[in-house]
């Protein structure tokens, strides 16, 4: 199922950025319609770091992805770019499960 | 180069993976797709959750008709280019020039074709250098995941009520886990965007 999904996801998400050009301008034109689009993906966003931080399946978990977490809000806060965050998040994960200090 | 590696370490081949960065490019909808995907969160799921995550392009696009678009009937073609290249960069770098100004035009082709090469560029390198590995889990790559997520919501994070709507969403999405199916937990965030947005509307009448 992952062509199907990356084949319909793509087509989905080139359709959506040509309606902004295409579709007339009062059917976007709302105020309701354009907050939620702007808050959307801040909601959508932070659901995605907790579940996939505190989750494994259909369990809530804890292990070292929290850690990993931690040390991306850290490198946030430092404003590091992108990659070091994702890297500082992977390494501390991974130094902590071969210390055998997190599942 | 994290999109290519956390996509292939999430179970996607090389191939879908740079499908998704020429055809998608879209950075958080390329995330949540493979994210869901890896997470046996179900290909449904996946696609819908990328695609509420890429509405906000067709808001970018409606503001960049008067910044980008010049006065006379753009051709197919041009539009269908601009369509593609619609993301926050470009969007950001057009809108701090003039409206339909040659240099929100410049600004917007620029960045949009070279974020585009780089993205692609990067994807391929991380997605070869991922699959030569055998087990991305020892190598922490499973939070990577969140970590991406977590930069990508960084920025958007302007004021407390922003950041109160991020810890709910979370927490919402983190008390279903148990209950619903893997995958749809992340779909409670639409209906906690919609109470946020009634309340927003309410505060504002």
């Amino acid at each position: 199922m992952i062509w199907p999904a990356v084949i319909v996801g793509s087509l989905g998400a080139y359709l959506l950025k040509l309606a902004g050009y295409v579709i007339p301008e009062r059917v976007l034109d709302n105020p309701r319609l354009q907050r939620l689009t702007a808050i959307l993906p801040i909601a959508l966003l932070a659901a995605l770091v907790g579940v996939q931080t505190f989750s494994t399946g259909s369990a809530v978990t804890v292990d070292a992805r929290v850690a990993g977490l931690a040390a991306a809000i850290v490198a946030l806060a430092l404003r590091a770019p992108f990659l070091v965050v994702i890297l500082v998040a992977a390494a501390t994960a991974a130094v902590l499960r071969g210390a055998g200090l997190a599942p | 180069m994290s999109f290519g590696a956390i996509s292939v370490a999430s179970g996607l081949d090389v191939w879908q993976t740079q499908f998704l960065s020429l055809g998608m490019f879209t950075g958080a909808s390329q995330f949540a797709l493979v994210g869901i995907l890896g997470t046996g969160g179900g290909a449904l799921v996946a696609v819908v959750t990328a695609l509420l995550l890429g509405a906000r392009n067709s808001l970018y696009a409606l503001s960049l008709r008067s910044f980008v678009t010049t006065p006379h009937r753009p051709s197919i073609g041009r539009t269908m280019g601009q369509a593609q290249l619609t993301i926050d960069e470009t969007t950001a770098m057009a809108i701090r020039y003039p409206q339909g100004s040659p240099q929100a035009r410049h600004a917007f082709w620029a960045t949009g074709i070279a974020i585009y090469v780089l993205w692609n560029l990067g994807t391929l390198i991380g997605a070869l250098g991922a699959a030569a590995l055998d087990d991305p889990r020892t190598l922490g790559l499973d939070a990577a995941v969140p970590a991406g997520f977590i930069a990508l919501l960084w920025p958007r994070l302007r004021d407390r009520s922003t950041i109160a709507l991020a810890l709910v969403s979370a927490a919402v999405a983190i008390a279903l886990v148990p209950v619903l199916r893997p995958g749809l937990p992340v779909l409670s965030a639409v209906l906690v965007a919609l109470v946020a947005e009634h309340l927003m509307a309410r505060r504002r009448a």
